[in-house]
């Protein structure tokens, strides 16, 4: 007490202006400390072993080697699947991003005001959009059976979390100026989200939703893996049987249909917007 | 001018607004306005100008006392008697507040939402007279030739005056125009101002404007209130209103003494 | 600038408006097309008690799985995903580097350097990761070791394509500035880029470290490592209640790196 009394009324120093020391970097230390022994610990844990990678280098090679001469007579074998799969695709993003879209605007923190049912419903996206989609596929094979169904419940909860998400921020970060505006006018909540808010975001929506299209162009492929229809089926089946020749066909003309819907899915978002 | 035998449109009554973290917004705040009138509010940056423009309209709930809006209380107003009250006075903004993707004729519309029933707003179904109501008070502002074009792609001054059109669709008593020309140059700021005043004399429509300029103030307005932390320190006609009194508001002394 | 007689409001001239009804248009007759063909209710007569089940395994977990102490247990190949995961994002932050300068557009002559180099990360990215991790097992036998080979090549494709667009839009000012002030091309790559370029290189490492979480967690499907493969077995053997306990792990896991390098991501912007 009495000592803080006494060094209260420090007079300020005379006018030196002295460069500051700068504060040591802690942070940094940490940091640093942390990615090397997050290194040195994922290394030993996962058995890392560049020598074995070297010394059987010559299996890999054989592989790529047998992937150089893809067997271009399969062709007319995956066109079928490979529609499939794209028909997967359009159905689960689309189901996924209709959901999507109001979902967003219940947990904007800027359209419904609520914390409790922001908080919850962003709860549940959250856990929904932290399981791997080769996962659910899983699960829903189980459930529904082997089949493009469950490939396309997959990729519909699967962009349902991506589009949200992405879709939820851009609503969050619009300019409320205009709702400002609606509500001066006496419009109602509806009315404000109908004029005010989806103008401002319609095209990230739209643009949102044709990445996800994209990203699941190529979850699709796989999919079929563990049995959740489309290409992946034919993929796991050449895979078993170590058909490289026609893995790298399925390859190269799954990477030629991933160009290609790019390609439209950009031209289609530049059209719309 | 014999305003004072009318009915006030807009009663202050001992309003008092403090925000949720203690700033003192308004202070013991009564302002009676009459229609027809065109009230320039003035006072320095912080003073409450905007506060007490947002208060009118109830964008903020002030804290106690009451404002009367034509003889009803809008601080007591609920629900769709409160939107019904904000459909009748219509708000300018400083930053215009378009929707900028949307067209001009849109964001004009959108000043009629008041008088729809929501169902029929989420499915766009205005009215062809709406859209002509709209069209026309473009043409007050003299953008009828921008109706189909986009909001962002008109100067801050066109959007400034799309925004007055939008508030006169919403066929007002009242407009609050909260700096509506801080962010023009000044030719564009006379094209504005201008606007405001032939809506003020030709169609009757009370205004209430906060402005930063003095000169502004004096050859628009037909009363000048001033505003210094909350209250209010002077009121009174334009002609009143002297350097004096003036630099008081913007500065320290007691206005209401001086005036007096 | 004179007002028409009529006053009326004219009709609207459809300038661009039609490009985008064709688009729409068009896409949605893409999606009914999709519809066309789809076995829509080709699904297995016992589907509602498979889903009960599953659904009663996730409220009733299979806690005594969680640590048994052999290593096969539910922390362990948690573990175990989290450190493929951090391998592997590790090594292909490395190798993504002279990927992305490679792929950066502005910094070639010929365009078409760094177009190919664009062409080549797409492939990269587009081929599946299990077909990797598959060929990789072949090389070094079912491990997480080919898992970390796996999701460090795989990754390649995506960060150096971030990298290289983070090169792109690397303000110019600030290395003018050096520039200006008589400093060396070095020092402009010292004192301007590489401070610039940091920040946003890390941000896009740790946020390929937490899809690789999530790709890291899939693996084990083909035996590559970590969580995946005790999550298949159960499925395959209907054991449901320890699905529901390995669905329950890789939600926390996830959930917790999300957060902890979304935090740190949030620090350095
Ligand atoms: N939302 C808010 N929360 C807390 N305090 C606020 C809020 N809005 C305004 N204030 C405070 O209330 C006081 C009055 O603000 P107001 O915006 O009404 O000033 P103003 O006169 O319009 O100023 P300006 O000319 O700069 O626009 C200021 O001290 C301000 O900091
Ligand atoms: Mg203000």
């Amino acid at each position: 007490m009495e000592m803080s009394e006494h060094t209260q009324p420090r007079p300020t120093p005379p006018a030196a202006p002295q460069l500051p020391k700068k504060p040591f970097a802690w942070e940094r230390l940490a940091v640093t400390v942390l990615m090397i022994g997050g290194l040195v610990w994922s290394g030993v844990e996962t058995q890392v072993n560049v020598g074995q990678f070297v010394a059987n280098f010559g299996q890999f090679t054989q592989i790529l080697a047998e992937m150089c001469r893809p067997d271009w007579s399969y062709v007319s074998y995956v066109v079928a699947p490979l529609i499939e799969t794209i028909k997967m695709a359009v159905i689960g993003t689309a189901i996924g991003a209709g959901i999507a879209f109001p979902y967003a605007f219940l947990v904007s923190r800027n359209v419904v005001t609520n914390r409790f049912v922001t908080g919850l419903f962003r709860f549940i996206l959250n856990i929904i959009r932290t399981i791997p989609d080769l996962l659910l596929a899983a699960l829903f094979v189980a459930v529904v059976g082997i089949g493009p169904v469950a490939g396309i419940i997959t990729l519909a909860i699967f962009t349902f979390g991506m589009v949200g998400k992405l879709f939820f921020e851009a609503v969050e970060t619009i300019d409320e100026g205009p709702i400002e505006a609606l509500r001066a006018a006496g419009a109602n909540q509806w009315e404000i989200v109908r004029y005010a808010v989806v103008p401002q975001v319609m095209g990230f929506f739209v643009s949102y939703t044709l990445y996800a299209f994209e990203i699941n162009v190529r979850a699709s492929t796989v999919l079929g893996y563990v049995g959740a229809g489309g290409i992946g089926v034919f993929l796991q089946q050449n895979l078993g049987q170590f058909r490289y020749d026609r893995v790298s066909l399925m390859v190269l003309v799954i990477f030629a249909v991933v160009l290609v819907i790019d390609y439209v899915s950009s031209k289609t978002r530049e059209a719309l917007l | 001018m014999t305003v004072a035998q009318k009915e006030p449109i807009i009663q202050f009554t001992q309003v008092n607004k403090v925000y949720e973290n203690g700033t003192v917004g308004l202070k013991d705040i009564d302002l009676t306005i009459y229609p027809g009138e065109f009230v320039v509010v003035i006072g320095l940056s912080g003073a409450g100008k905007s506060t007490l423009m947002r208060s009118v309209n109830r964008l903020h709930d002030i804290t106690s006392g009451d404002i009367q809006i034509g003889g009803r209380s809008i601080t007591q107003a609920k629900g769709k008697e409160l939107l019904s009250m904000r459909r009748e006075i219509g708000m300018i903004f400083q930053n215009f507040n378009l929707v900028k993707r949307a067209t001009v004729l849109r964001n004009v519309l959108t000043g009629r939402v008041g008088y729809y029933p929501t169902w029929k707003m989420l499915l766009g179904m205005f009215s062809a007279a709406d859209k002509q109501k709209a069209y026309e008070s473009l043409q007050r502002v003299e953008l009828a030739d921008k109706v189909y074009a986009r909001a962002d792609e008109l100067s801050g001054g066109q959007q400034q005056r799309v925004s007055i059109a939008r508030a006169l669709t919403q066929e007002p008593r009242i407009i609050l125009a909260d700096e509506p020309i801080a962010s023009l140059d000044p030719q564009t700021t006379h094209r504005v101002m201008d606007d405001l005043k032939k809506i003020n004399e030709e169609l009757g429509i009370t205004v209430l404007i906060n402005l930063h300029s003095v000169e502004l103030a004096k050859e628009y307005g037909s009363r000048i209130v001033g505003i210094r932390a909350g209250h209010k320190v002077f009121d009174g006609p334009v002609a009143s209103a002297d350097d004096e009194t003036i630099a008081a508001i913007y500065s320290g002394a007691d206005t209401e003494k001086v005036g007096a | 600038m004179e007002l028409s007689e009529t006053h009326k409001l004219p009709a609207r001239t459809h300038t661009g408006a039609w490009r985008r009804w064709v688009a729409g248009g068009l896409l949605v007759a893409v999606v009914l097309w999709a519809f066309t063909g789809m076995p829509a209710l080709a699904i297995k007569p016992n589907a509602q008690r498979i889903g009960g089940a599953i659904i009663a395994g996730i409220f009733h977990p299979d806690w005594s799985y969680v640590y048994t102490g052999d290593g096969e247990d539910l922390v362990s190949t948690l573990l175990q995903t989290v450190a493929i995961a951090f391998a592997g994002t590790f090594i292909s932050a490395i190798v993504s580097l002279p990927f992305a300068f490679w792929a950066a557009r502005g910094k070639h002559k010929f365009w078409l350097v760094s177009r190919s180099g664009k062409f080549l990360l797409t492939a990269i990215r587009t081929f599946p990761e299990i077909v990797l991790a598959l060929m990789f097992i072949k090389a070094v036998g079912p491990s997480a070791f080919a898992g970390v080979l796996a999701v460090g090549f795989h990754s390649v494709g995506m960060l150096a394509k971030l990298f290289s667009e983070a090169i792109e839009n690397l303000d110019n000012g600030a290395g003018e500035a050096v520039t200006a002030a008589g400093g060396t091309h070095l020092d402009t790559t010292m004192l301007a880029t590489i401070p610039q370029l940091l920040p946003e290189f890390v941000s896009n490492t740790l946020y390929r470290f937490e899809l690789a979480i999530r790709s890291a967690s899939i693996l084990g499907i083909v035996g590559a490592g970590g969580v995946g493969t005790p999550l298949i077995f159960a499925i395959s053997s209907r054991a449901w209640s320890r699905v529901g306990i390995i669905l329950l792990g890789i939600v926390i896991m996830v959930t917790l790196v999300d957060f902890i390098s979304g935090t740190v991501r949030k620090r350095l912007v």
